[in-house]
């Protein structure tokens, strides 16, 4: 398999689903299983113009059941491998997803989202499915889910989600946008020997010994691929180490609060946040994606007009910087949250802040992005409320 | 503030997209300016209205969205009446004068230019140039992006074959918008 030619060195103007592609296939990326969708289409097409010229394999698959699934076979046959949908894709994927979560499975699923519910806006913007990406398949599990704001860091985030991947073993979320996606600026990427990967950890043991579920160091289990000689099992039921079925409340209890460990102790490894202006702030507008663009624009027109308002950017929107959160939420007055939905990240954020500031959304039902003169006065009437003043309780330190 | 604002609009099958994706590639590569690009992307993409946002800076862009053009280019009578009603005095309309009449709107804009793009390419041979032709007259009557990046910018975006003819039919348009009008 070539690997220099899965990387293209070099300056080009181009959309955010080009940049996702060519990001996974600097990643390592070789095998694409997906079915067309718009806003995502893109991401398949340059797939499968690529993936043959350096020796991966694409596939159109029947639908996005069979796409997420065909991904998780391929990533056990050593392969890093990877999708890409849009939000009634991502709902079909949502099953196989937990098979991922499940199996501790390093790949990737790309999500570019689009107004919903259902069939929705298949060409215009939305962000609505943040939580379905959190939450969207049954049972009890952490994810990791990156936001890009622009095509470059389509690319950079694409790499760092199979990184991800390959370090955590498992499914990883790129939720990117119908904005994003279409967008076209300049992506610059860099030679091959200076970006970096990180391929899963392989098995130490003899053979004989190998257990495809044994916790290392960081909670996190070596893996073979199939084909190596392991005798391995690996089911969706809940297992032991060695991957065959339990079904005690014992193993469970063992194997789900790993699953969920893993990310949770390891928060400060995968959390990666943008911040301005944060030390003096008064409000801070929290956002990710396309809206955390016009949100900079209205940060900027407010700093202009002297208030004292700060910007976090949410890189990483799963999983949820709850500490960061809670420790800002001790010194400013309220958070704006703009978003393309009804207020879903917003809840978090008013979760984490534990009712030490205030939490204001900024709604969009889809379709366009946010204004950042909206945003703006959404920051100023905020704060006008000057909630900690007002209430002495709530500024208690 | 640098940022500066521009509409390429016109109907599906112009090349409208195409000329707004090159002014943001001669901007951000061979200007090594900041640029961003948004189109719509619906059925209107295949024939219909159709328009191409490129927003330009030596700063980083934030808000990509294109909300008071500094430029307008229109390409079909629709398209002018659209926008050309919506824009600022000051802003620079450039339009093609066997296309659109400007006199449709109410008050037109003291930056129009006009020229017969269309009508040059069918000189030239291949009608499809006309958005390249455009695209000459744009970098000269308005230097938001450079002669050279424009043309580097062009021969990177179409088939090497038709390099020459695309060169050619942007000096056209760029030796036409030298002319007094």
């Amino acid at each position: 398999m070539s690997k220099e030619r899965g990387v293209l060195t070099g300056e080009h103007f181009v959309n955010g689903d080009w940049a996702c592609a060519e990001g996974a296939l600097a990643a390592g990326c070789r095998f694409f299983a997906g079915y067309p969708i718009t806003p995502a289409t893109e991401i398949a097409e340059r797939m499968s113009k690529r993936l043959p010229e350096v020796g991966g394999v694409f596939i159109q698959m029947e639908d996005e059941i069979a796409s997420m699934s065909a991904i998780l076979g391929g990533s056990w046959g050593g392969v890093k491998s990877m999708t890409s949908t849009s939000g009634p894709g991502f709902s079909l994927m949502m099953e196989n997803f937990g098979l991922g979560l499940m199996t501790e499975t390093p790949c990737v699923v790309v999500n570019v989202q689009r107004g919903g519910p259902s069939t929705g806006l298949p060409t215009l913007v939305g962000q609505a499915d943040m939580m379905q990406a959190r939450w969207g398949s049954h049972g009890d599990y952490e994810v990791i889910a990156l936001a890009p704001q622009s095509p470059q860091e389509c690319f950079d985030l694409t790499i760092e989600a199979f990184n991800l991947s390959e370090t955590f073993r498992m499914p990883v979320l790129v939720m990117s946008d119908e904005v994003v996606g279409h967008m076209t600026e300049k992506v610059t990427i860099p030679r091959l020997a200076d970006i970096r990967l990180v391929e899963r950890r392989k098995p130490t043991v003899p053979k004989e010994s190998y257990k495809p579920f044994q916790p290392t160091e960081d909670l996190v289990p070596e893996m073979c691929n199939a084909g190596e000689g392991y005798f391995i099992h690996v089911t969706g039921l809940t297992h032991n180490e060695k991957g065959y079925p339990v079904i005690t409340a014992e193993a469970q209890e063992k194997l789900v609060r790993r699953l969920v460990d893993k990310v949770r102790v390891n928060v400060d490894r995968i959390i990666k946040l943008e911040e301005r202006f944060v030390d003096d702030a008064d409000v801070i507008v929290v956002s990710y994606g396309i809206s955390a663009r016009t949100a900079k624009s209205a940060v900027a027109m407010a700093r202009a007009k002297g208030l004292r308002v700060g910007f976090l950017r949410l890189i990483t929107a799963w999983p949820f910087p709850e500490k960061q959160i809670l420790e800002l939420a001790h010194r400013v007055e309220a958070f704006v949250v703009p978003e393309i939905n009804f207020g879903q990240m917003a809840r978090e954020v008013e979760r984490c802040a534990a009712g030490h500031a205030l939490t204001v959304p900024v709604t969009h039902a889809g379709g366009d992005i946010h204004h950042p003169e909206k945003v703006l006065s959404v920051i100023e009437s905020t704060l006008k409320l000057r909630v900690k003043r007002q209430v002495p309780a709530l500024s208690a330190q | 503030m640098s940022r500066t604002e521009i509409r390429v609009s016109g109907f599906g099958g112009q090349g409208i997209i195409l000329s707004g994706y090159i002014i943001g590639k001669a901007a951000a590569i061979y200007d090594k300016k900041n640029a961003t690009m948004t189109q719509a992307y619906g059925p209107e993409s295949r024939g219909g209205a159709c328009a191409a946002q490129v927003v330009i800076s030596e700063q980083e862009i934030d808000d990509p969205e294109v909300s008071s053009p500094q430029v307008l280019v229109a390409m079909s009578q629709e398209a002018y009446t659209t926008f050309a009603s919506k824009v600022s005095d000051e802003c620079t309309v450039l339009i093609d004068e066997d296309l659109v009449d400007p006199t449709a709107i109410s008050k037109v804009r003291p930056q129009t230019f006009s020229i017969p793009a269309v009508r040059l390419a069918e000189e030239m041979g291949k009608k499809v140039v006309a958005n390249i032709i455009m695209l000459g007259f744009f970098a000269g009557k308005t230097g938001v992006v450079s002669r050279e990046a424009m043309e580097q910018a062009i021969v990177s975006s179409v088939p090497p074959r038709f390099a020459e003819l695309n060169r050619k039919a942007f000096e056209r348009g760029y030796d036409i918008s030298q002319q007094a009008q």
